[in-house]
């Protein structure tokens, strides 16, 4: 699995149920449901991955997440997921308060626009920045809402929203050395949070 | 469609209930003998786990797959089962029933009541999809199978897997259930009930006991087929078939007759309906789903979901308005809000609720991998 959703996983808890908004190919979910006892379901626009998703035995939603979730019952989850997808919603905003509606936990996961290397990028060449994890040219990408670590969290803390918990991660994906948190902004490649209430 | 198909096939015919055991339907009535039309393409394996129930709607009957003898065209939904098919003849039993109180070799109210030795007509008791699904799993005991792979079904089919999957937790791996409802519209009601006028009202019609009469209801049941006819189709693909072109001419002939396509194509649907179909089934039929609601005592379905382990899958069409994508979200919701694993697919197709009918490659290959997934799960806690 993608070490970033090992850190997922871990705050997502055992034997909870979760809807995984932008499920993929259901891998998160697969592993939520195999090793932590979890039900699940997924939301997924793309085919192939709503078949890879078949293929593992998730049970799936085709379609929009964003329209999808309106659609999804108030309190239908302990725990909805959101994993590397927020910086490609149309309104991130109201993602997480439709996520707040239906579950009681939040977990999510997002890139940082504020990492050194970004910022030495665009410093240098005054061009929008192209990484590993953020690859696409500024005119195909599908991250339309690409934020910072400290913009996420006052985009929470607008929405009441509790941080309880925030795991910084490394350039690969795992949790990054403790020295990340004296400037997290700075050092760390992206996030995972785990949000209450 | 790939490859060549199942070839021949017979239906068959089994007694599943009889005076020493009778059928006891859901609201009390008893029917002393049943007799069930059936047919099975490929084979039973040894662990009896490959199973496969199909379920068909209010007109459809047991010829699913495959080519009767003499016949030029194969089963209703020859598309989907057979070798290399979503439904694979190669590695599954299908099985596919006529319903009780069908007209097509099982037990309806054509049948002759052992009590009168006379047709049923209007005294064959009234049925609930509770009752079909009796039917079925007696017919499969007789074939010596106790747990389905799957059971599959579209519209009144799909309506059957769900109350299959809700009264006997365990017994499906997996319901597929496609362009199907949990609770007719009163929209729904109103064109079945309308439908149901055009026979009754039918001066041939004799309060259901026209079978030993020289006519029957032929005029009504046209009209009522006509009618459901034009629920099935979308407006899109009635454009595209039909248009507004005129029959069998080049300028309108300005009268009351036939004049264009798609009054001459309903008149053709109406005419052939009445050679195959019998009136007092489709009474019956349509009422059977105008009463089903299994979701009406939330509580007592939550505990039946709990109790099983089936895993659904559920698909709409996008053109179909008869049975719309709402229909499905609700069964969907339902479904998960009482724990159970829903996948849930909204497919374009432009053929309205007939969708389910047509080999649309989408639809066909999320059956073909949901199929194959219940099938590899069932093959791992074999082995």
């Amino acid at each position: 699995m993608r070490p970033d959703l090992d850190v997922v996983a871990s705050l997502v808890g055992e034997g909870v149920s979760v809807l995984d908004l932008g499920c993929g190919e259901g891998e998160l979910l697969d592993h939520l449901i195999t090793r932590q006892r979890c039900s699940g379901l997924g939301i997924e626009r793309d085919v192939e991955d709503f078949h890879a998703c078949i293929a593992r035995g998730v049970p799936v939603t085709q379609g929009d997440l964003e329209t999808e979730i309106e659609l999804t019952e108030a309190s239908s989850f302990d725990c909805a997921v959101l994993s590397l997808t927020l910086q490609a919603v149309r309104h991130p905003a109201q993602v997480l308060e439709q996520m707040r509606r239906v579950a009681t936990r939040q977990v999510i996961s997002l890139p940082n626009f504020a990492h050194w290397r970004l910022r030495l990028d665009l410093a240098a060449h005054g061009r929008m920045p192209s990484t590993r994890s953020l690859p696409y040219t500024w005119y195909e990408t599908p991250n339309i809402h690409l934020c910072t670590l400290r913009d996420f969290e006052f985009l929470a803390s607008d929405q009441g929203m509790r941080i309880a918990k925030r795991v910084l991660l490394d350039e690969d994906g795992r949790p990054a050395p403790r020295h990340t948190r004296l400037a997290a902004n700075l050092l760390a490649v992206g996030a995972v949070y785990l949000l209450e209430g | 469609m790939e490859g060549e198909g199942i070839g021949r096939v017979e239906t068959q015919r089994a007694v599943v209930f009889d005076s020493d055991d009778p059928l006891v339907l859901d609201s009390g009535a008893r029917l002393e003998h049943v007799e069930v039309a059936y047919e099975t393409y490929g084979t039973l394996n040894d662990a009896g786990s490959n199973a496969v129930f199909v379920c068909h709607a209010l007109s459809g009957d047991a010829h699913a797959a495959g080519i009767h003898e003499g016949a030029d065209r194969p089963g209703w939904w020859d598309n989907l089962i057979g070798p290399g098919r979503p439904l694979d003849t190669g590695r599954h039993f299908v099985v596919c029933a006529n319903l009780l109180g069908g007209c097509k070799g099982t037990t309806g109210p054509g049948s002759i009541d052992p009590a009168t030795g006379k047709p049923y007509g209007l005294r064959f008791p009234q049925l609930a999809v509770r009752d079909l699904v009796t039917v079925h799993r007696a017919l499969l005991r007789h074939l010596g199978i106790t747990r389905l792979l799957a059971a599959i079904g579209g519209s009144l089919g799909g309506m059957q897997v769900l109350q299959w999957a809700l009264d006997h937790p365990g017994e499906l791996a997996g319901g597929l259930i496609v362009a199907a409802s949990a609770r007719l519209s009163a929209q729904n009601i109103a064109f079945s009930a309308v439908a149901r006028e055009a026979i009754m009202r039918d001066p041939d019609f004799a309060n259901g006991d026209y079978y030993e009469l020289e006519n029957g209801p032929d005029r009504g049941l046209a009209l009522a087929r006509m009618l459901a006819h034009i629920t099935y189709l979308s407006e899109e693909s009635m454009r595209e078939k039909f248009g507004r072109r005129i029959q069998d001419a080049s300028a309108p002939r300005y009268g009351f007759e036939v004049d264009f396509e798609v009054e001459s194509y309903l008149h053709h649907q109406g005419a052939s309906f009445v050679g195959r179909f019998d009136a007092n089934t489709y009474l019956y039929l349509t009422r059977v789903m105008d009463y089903f609601d299994p979701f009406s005592d939330p509580v007592g379905m939550q505990r039946k979901i709990a109790a099983g382990d089936t895993k659904f899958l559920v698909l709409s069409f996008d053109s179909d308005w008869r049975f719309s994508s709402d229909h499905a979200r609700e069964i969907t919701q339902e479904l998960r809000v009482a724990g159970a694993p829903v996948t849930y697919q909204e497919i374009s197709a432009p053929f309205g609720h007939d969708s389910f009918l047509m080999p649309v490659p989408a639809y066909h290959r999320t059956i073909a991998g949901y199929i194959d997934q219940l099938s590899g799960e069932s093959t791992a806690t074999e082995a």
